[in-house]
């Protein structure tokens, strides 16, 4: 089996695949980047490291007998899905929603506007990561009522002392040591009942040193209907902010409920969002009432929403931003099944839970895998991949290569003082990896 | 800090949990399901899945089901009945499969059909 993208969805169709006993299989993991992990090493927050634990399971599953990773091997890039089925008896693409929803607004191309996904590689040091982030307004506005958008607030508000210990590049500590970001507002677009945060995460920004948090008053108001329990307990932490800030604070993290961002102002750089009212209309839709406000903002991070990238030659829904399936099965636009074809996690249901949905996702993917090849004699037959990776002289990063990698990580952290300072450079990681230059 | 499952679960045992949870730490009793409190990682995945909106993180607890905080880290710190050694941290759940004892005190509560 090929498993294409060795992120949590991938891995964990790699381990059902492996559990399984009615078919016995053996699992490559083709990973575009030569590390494995995906979002645990470049999405989950450097200041997670409870949440980042769960590197040790993956761990073990790309350590597993009958699962070979194999990194810098890119879909569309080194293979291409003609080569993964003439070659594997099934695919499985587990490549993730990588691609930001802008906000659709004027303006927004404007410099100092960005999705908060570049601000997260930025400070989760991936090799793909743009220029660095100059930290130098005092206004940053999170638009986004997710995790995502709670992560980015933290670390921009948090005292750089504070991260000296997480796995974040130096220049990126560095850049955080001296960001004169002082107000951070975070504006969700509807109410406090409607807001993704996981509750735990919510509650952790009441610990921050020197931060207040704060909701204007008369914002926590729910726009009617039944809540449930998440939905309260956030509700009454936003309520418990209501109100100003106690004074002596370094830096503030204002939540703005009821607002959605028109337009974003500022040549040559952002200086200002301009926002408008929003409420329920009877439908229960929203709607702009019309009202407008002006938030300064020298940085605006977006973090509304992300879709799947169209994989060459596969079925692709674009409204949704996933591949065309049905429970995982790979379908075509008639909805007939591509066989052979699987896909898993992001791709497949888009961009919806947290790290351990995918292991039940992966799980309802790999059943029907099974149902559908057990007994069936039609699989590829084809030869591994190893002999068409060589004739194109490809090298992929091994598990001794990502353990290479790993090792001089922990070694660069135990320099510092800190359990991993991770490598971001490309060519780096690829030498330590194994691959010739 | 930690999440864990209250008695909502109990003769209920929906399994939601233990399908999405990362690191396998949901272990299954005779009639309750408990959450290993040294191998959760907080992830919060549980939370959200079960049915009965059983599973609490250990700050939220109502007052009336504080007890189960420590009786959930009991279920791995405590020798349970018919068994000569506390289950401690195996790593994994399924590996272990049911365990089929319970804490004293979820084994007294009475059942559905009684009350």
């Amino acid at each position: 089996m090929a498993v294409v993208g060795a992120g949590p969805a991938g891995l964990f169709t790699a381990d059902e695949l492996v559990r399984q006993d009615r078919l016995p299989v053996t699992v490559d993991l083709l990973e575009r980047l030569p590390v494995p992990f995906g979002l645990v090493r470049y999405g989950v927050a450097p200041d997670h490291p409870k949440i980042k634990a769960v590197t040790r399971s993956l761990q073990k599953i790309v350590e597993h007998p009958r699962v070979r990773f194999l990194g810098g091997v890119g879909f569309g890039a080194e293979l291409d899905r003609e080569d993964l089925l003439r070659h594997y008896d099934a695919v499985v693409y587990a490549a993730g929603a990588p691609a930001d929803r802008g906000l659709g607004i004027p303006g927004e191309s404007s410099p100092g506007c960005h999705p908060a996904t570049a601000f997260v590689s930025w400070y989760s040091g991936h090799p793909d990561a743009g220029p660095p982030f100059a930290l130098d307004a005092r206004h940053a506005v999170v638009v986004g009522a997710g995790n995502v958008a709670l992560d980015v607030a933290r670390v921009l508000a948090k005292p750089a002392r504070a991260l000296e210990r997480t796995d974040m590049p130096q220049p990126v500590l560095d850049a955080l040591a001296v960001s004169k970001v002082t107000d951070i507002t975070v504006l969700v677009r509807r109410g406090p009942e409607h807001t993704r945060f996981t509750t735990k995460e919510l509650r952790e920004l009441d610990e921050l040193d020197g931060v207040a948090i704060r909701v204007p008053p008369g914002e926590a108001e729910p726009g009617g209907g039944p809540l449930d329990r998440t939905a309260e307990n956030n509700l009454a932490l936003f309520r418990s902010w209501t109100g100003e800030p106690a004074a002596g604070t370094e830096r503030t993290i204002t939540f703005r409920f009821w607002r959605r961002p028109v337009e974003v102002r500022g040549t040559p750089s952002v200086r200002e969002l301009i926002v408008e009212r929003t409420r329920l209309d009877a439908s229960g839709a929203l709607t702009g009432t019309g009202e407008r406000e002006v938030l300064p903002a020298g940085l605006v991070l977006r973090s509304v929403g992300y879709r799947g990238l169209p994989l060459p030659g596969v079925p692709f829904d674009h409204e949704r931003g996933v591949i065309r399936n049905a429970g995982g099965r790979v379908v075509d636009e008639a909805g007939e099944p591509c066989p052979r074809e699987y896909v898993a996690g992001w791709l497949k249901r888009g961009p919806s839970g947290v790290i351990g949905t995918n292991r039940m996702d992966a799980a309802e993917t790999v059943a029907l895998m099974v149902e559908d090849l057990i007994g069936d004699r039609n699989g590829s037959g084809g030869p591994p991949i190893d002999a068409l990776l060589r004739e194109r002289g490809i090298s992929p990063v091994t598990l001794d290569g990502w353990r290479r990698i790993d090792a001089a990580e922990i070694e660069l952290g135990r320099r510092a003082g800190r359990e991993r300072t991770k490598i971001t450079d490309w060519a780096e990681l690829r030498r330590l990896g194994g691959v010739p230059g | 800090m930690t999440f864990l499952i209250g008695p909502e679960c109990v003769d209920v045992m929906d399994r939601s949990c233990v399908r999405v949870c990362p690191v396998d730490c949901i272990y299954e009793g005779a009639r309750k399901l408990y959450i290993n409190p040294e191998e959760c990682i907080d992830c919060a995945a549980c939370e959200a899945e079960c049915p009965v909106q059983a599973i609490y993180f250990d700050e939220d607890v109502p007052e009336e089901l504080s007890w189960a905080v420590a009786d959930n880290a009991a279920f791995f710190t405590e020798v349970l009945p018919g068994r000569a050694a506390p289950l401690g941290s195996p790593g994994g759940a399924r590996e272990v499969g049911p365990v089929g004892a319970d804490t004293p005190r979820v084994a007294g509560l009475p059942r559905a059909a009684d009350g």
